[in-house]
């Protein structure tokens, strides 16, 4: 298998990429020491910004031994072709080394592994290491950057940030306070800086960006704040921003021309603005927080965008449009092909942020370029990512009560529309309304936790929220940098009383094959692999390996606190390995911390849900896992 | 000016005047005597609640519970009761008097050090949070003492006359 995804990777690079690669490659392996870096006189950074350069993201993403995006590959599978662990060993694996970040927060993303050097962020203050793999492990370098602590507050769920990404020999943060920061990989060294949003107005950085050959892929978080949403596209060399896409806006703003469509028809003049009250997009939201992914062939980025500001539905009339919106946009232009609005007017906070992995499913017989996403909402989508027809929309789990599904009669007005239950819709009977007993819960049937593809099984290993809420909405005023939010939730496990389903799914028959219920959401990334293994991390802090094909528990192990953060595997002189941070945290750290009530059942029972701070604390943590021996 | 904004005010300008001094007072006895326009206060004049025999909660507790989830639920967890990162409120107020309570949000905490980042944001411009400080208080201060349990009350007082309008007035939004 791992031939085979590299010859996969060499024909989307052409044979000639793939033949050069081995040079810097080498290069590289060769100069992971920084200690003489180290000791140049820093004064020649100062003065003179060193040129920097290195394999470019695709090139690094294309040897399976590393771990070279974010999302391993720009197709978001998290798969990764590595077999040494298997559905026959796997029981065995033990811990291979540790490394404690320092940082006590909710430990979302996953590290980078380019070579001999592996790469990862801590939440707020985003310290960022570089790990020497041939040394035990020793820091190579560590960045240290300097941000206002005002930003802390205004993050809306804990100071979170999903990870870095490479390419062109730098490392790529995103910091909290929305600067991008470009490093020189060997040495730690800043070679440019580039603030974007301000977050004096409650504009914050936590995503992974996605690089892109010369060009750095970048969102905003924001959602609770009013912040406009906007992808931004970085030059790799210098930082200097190439192009802007708003969320929301005027055409200008957004970058739609008369050729972006939406369901195969042009969406016309003025699309953003027809939707909203007045001047109320400017302050309207659609943030940008998730995961990107990119087509190669197509030149398309793919990306969604979150809540419409305020949660209050009823402050703001109309579609809201694009907030809770798929984009397909032009890598070199920024210029929208295609849009899908999946929650028009949301009611409930489904941001549509998660990731988008690109894989050629079997559709009816044929092989389509397919999109496929676990949306907040509870459904999951699978679109052709080229002209952005809707194949299809199935609930991914059977709680999901808000909608009865997509309206998926092209002749009808409502096309792509989801059908909504009314007395689930907390804009039908206006403010000060309590909206009882909706599935999924704002944080989503899944949040940012990414799930995976296995071209081999052809299924989907998705870590999901199974919680349910109550929607209570009362009007706001805007302050700029203040909490913008006008509800009042309670959130509540849903049917069954458990919080967490992690599931093989396939999205284009809407078909479960198997699934573990667990107590907490699982909030940890999916990772599978050629091994016919898939990895997750859940709240109580075990990392888990299950059989691909039944879900068969074949390993489990408990991290020293909970996990938010997404699996990866990587090998290093021929071995492989397969790592987690873990550091509970986020979202679910904000409720789940507490332990989850139910106001619906009896007296006695309200408080009887266990609470997640009996099972794991606070941590910081990075674990590494391996098969004994060499 | 409002009526409720003559109260903040009011207030701000009595945690300025006392200094230091009141920082150690605890919250006191919080026996409803006085009722203004849904909103209890207790013998020193600070918000409290009034729970009835059968439950039912009074009007200014149960906006306080929902106004507390549009600013303060994010950090502070649900029904105040702590997240990974932000302290159980339910706790904290056992500690604080009312003038401190006002002092903190209108004016925000820091404690950034080697060991911990913990920030919390001035509230003073926030009319979501300062048009309801009262409201917000008399809620944590039930559940401070236990008064009232979690989740949503299942008994609410009726809304009274003239409170909407208040409320839209104060944020400075239109109805």
């Amino acid at each position: 298998m791992k031939r085979t995804t590299t010859w996969i990777g060499c024909a989307a690079l052409g044979v000639l990429a793939c033949l050069l690669m081995a040079g810097p490659m080498a290069v590289a392996q060769n100069t992971t020491n920084a200690n003489e870096a180290a000791k140049a006189p820093a004064a020649s950074t100062a003065m003179a910004m060193p040129e920097v350069t290195g394999p470019s993201a695709a090139q690094e993403a294309a040897n399976p031994d590393n771990w070279a995006m974010p999302s391993l590959n720009d197709a978001a599978t998290r798969y990764s072709s590595l077999n040494q662990i298997n559905a026959g060993n796997a029981s065995h694996l033990q811990v291979a080394w540790t490394f404690s970040t320092g940082v006590l927060r909710g430990h979302e993303g996953q590290p980078l592994v380019i070579g001999n050097t592996m790469y990862l962020v801590t939440p707020f203050p985003n310290n960022v290491f570089a790990l020497d793999l041939n040394h035990n492990e020793r820091i190579l370098w560590e960045y240290t950057p300097t941000q206002n602590p005002d930003v802390i507050p205004v993050m809306c769920c804990d100071t979170v940030n999903r990870g870095v990404a490479y390419g062109d020999g730098k490392i790529i943060l995103h910091q909290a306070d929305n600067t991008v920061v470009a490093l020189d990989a060997k040495t730690g060294k800043e070679v440019w800086k580039t603030p974007l949003a301000s977050y004096k107005e409650g504009a914050t950085g936590t995503d992974a960006p996605l690089v892109v050959g010369d060009k750095v892929l970048v969102g905003v978080s924001g959602g609770e704040f009013g912040v406009q949403g906007f992808l931004a596209a970085l030059d790799i060399k210098d930082g200097h921003i190439i192009w802007k896409a708003y969320s929301e806006g005027p055409d200008s703003q957004i970058l739609f021309n008369s050729e972006t469509t939406s369901l195969g028809k042009p969406v016309g003049t003025d699309s953003s603005l027809k939707t909203w009250k007045g001047d109320e997009w400017k302050i309207g939201g659609g943030d940008t927080w998730g995961w990107y992914s990119y087509d190669p062939k197509l030149h398309l980025v793919y990306y969604g965008s979150g809540n419409p500001s305020t949660w209050n539905p009823n402050q703001r009339p109309g579609d809201n449009k694009w907030s809770m919106t798929i984009f397909a946009r032009n890598i070199d232009t920024g210029v929208a092909k295609w849009v899908y609005q999946m929650t028009p007017h949301d009611q409930w906070d489904y941001d549509g942020v998660n990731e988008m992995i690109l894989a050629n499913l079997n559709v009816d017989g044929h092989e389509v370029p397919a999109l496929v996403h676990f949306d907040r909402n509870g459904l999951a989508y699978v679109l052709n990512r080229d002209n952005g027809e809707l194949i299809a929309a199935h609930k991914y789990d059977p709680a999901v009560n808000w909608t009865t599904g997509v309206d998926m009669n092209k002749s009808s007005p409502d096309y792509g529309r989801p059908k909504v239950v009314e007395k689930y819709a907390p804009g039908s009977k206006g403010v000060n309304v309590n909206y009882t007993g909706i599935c999924p819960a704002a944080l989503g049937s899944k949040d940012e936790q990414p799930a995976a593809f296995d071209p081999q099984t052809q299924l989907f290993y998705v870590p999901t929220n199974h919680v349910c809420m109550d929607y209570e909405p009362y009007p706001v005023a805007y302050t700029a940098g203040q909490p913008y939010v006008g509800a009042t939730l309670s959130m509540f496990p849903g049917p069954g009383g458990y919080m967490g389903r992690f599931i093989a799914f396939n999205p284009v028959t809407g078909k479960t094959v198997w699934a573990i219920d667990d107590q907490f959401s699982d909030w940890g990334g999916a990772l599978a692999t050629g091994g016919g293994v898939v990895f997750y991390g859940t709240l109580k802090g075990y990392l888990q390996a299950v059989d691909a094909k039944t879900g068969k528990l074949l390993y489990s192990f408990k991290t020293p606190s909970g996990i938010i953060g997404n699996v990866m595997t990587y090998m290093h002189d021929g071995k492989q390995y397969v790592a987690v941070l873990s550091g509970v945290g986020g979202w679910a750290g904000i409720g789940l911390a507490a332990g989850l009530t139910d106001p619906h059942a009896g007296l006695g029972a309200v408080g009887g849900y266990a609470a997640l701070k009996n099972y794991t604390t606070l941590g910081g943590q990075l674990t590494v896992f391996a098969l004994p021996g060499k | 000016m409002t009526r409720r904004s003559r109260i903040i005010l009011t207030t701000l300008a009595f945690v300025a005047a006392s200094g230091i001094a009141t920082f150690a007072a605890l919250p006191g006895d919080p026996k409803p005597v006085a009722e203004s326009g849904g909103l209890w206060t207790d013998k020193d004049g600070s918000p409290t609640y009034n729970i009835g025999k059968d439950g039912t909660v009074d009007w200014g507790t149960f906006i306080g519970y929902l106004r507390y989830s549009d600013s303060c639920l994010r950090c502070h967890g649900p029904d105040g009761s702590g997240s990974s990162y932000a302290p159980d409120l339910a706790q904290a107020l056992r500690q604080i008097s009312y003038a401190e309570f006002i002092a903190d949000v209108a004016g925000g905490i820091k404690a950034v050090n080697t060991a911990q980042q913990l920030v919390m944001p001035s509230f003073a411009d926030d009319k979501n949070v300062m048009c309801f400080i009262q409201e917000i208080y008399s809620y944590l201060r039930a559940r401070s003492t236990g008064a009232l349990g979690r989740g949503r009350p299942a008994k609410i007082a009726p809304e009274p006359k003239g409170f909407d309008e208040a409320s839209y007035k104060c944020l400075g939004i239109p109805q």
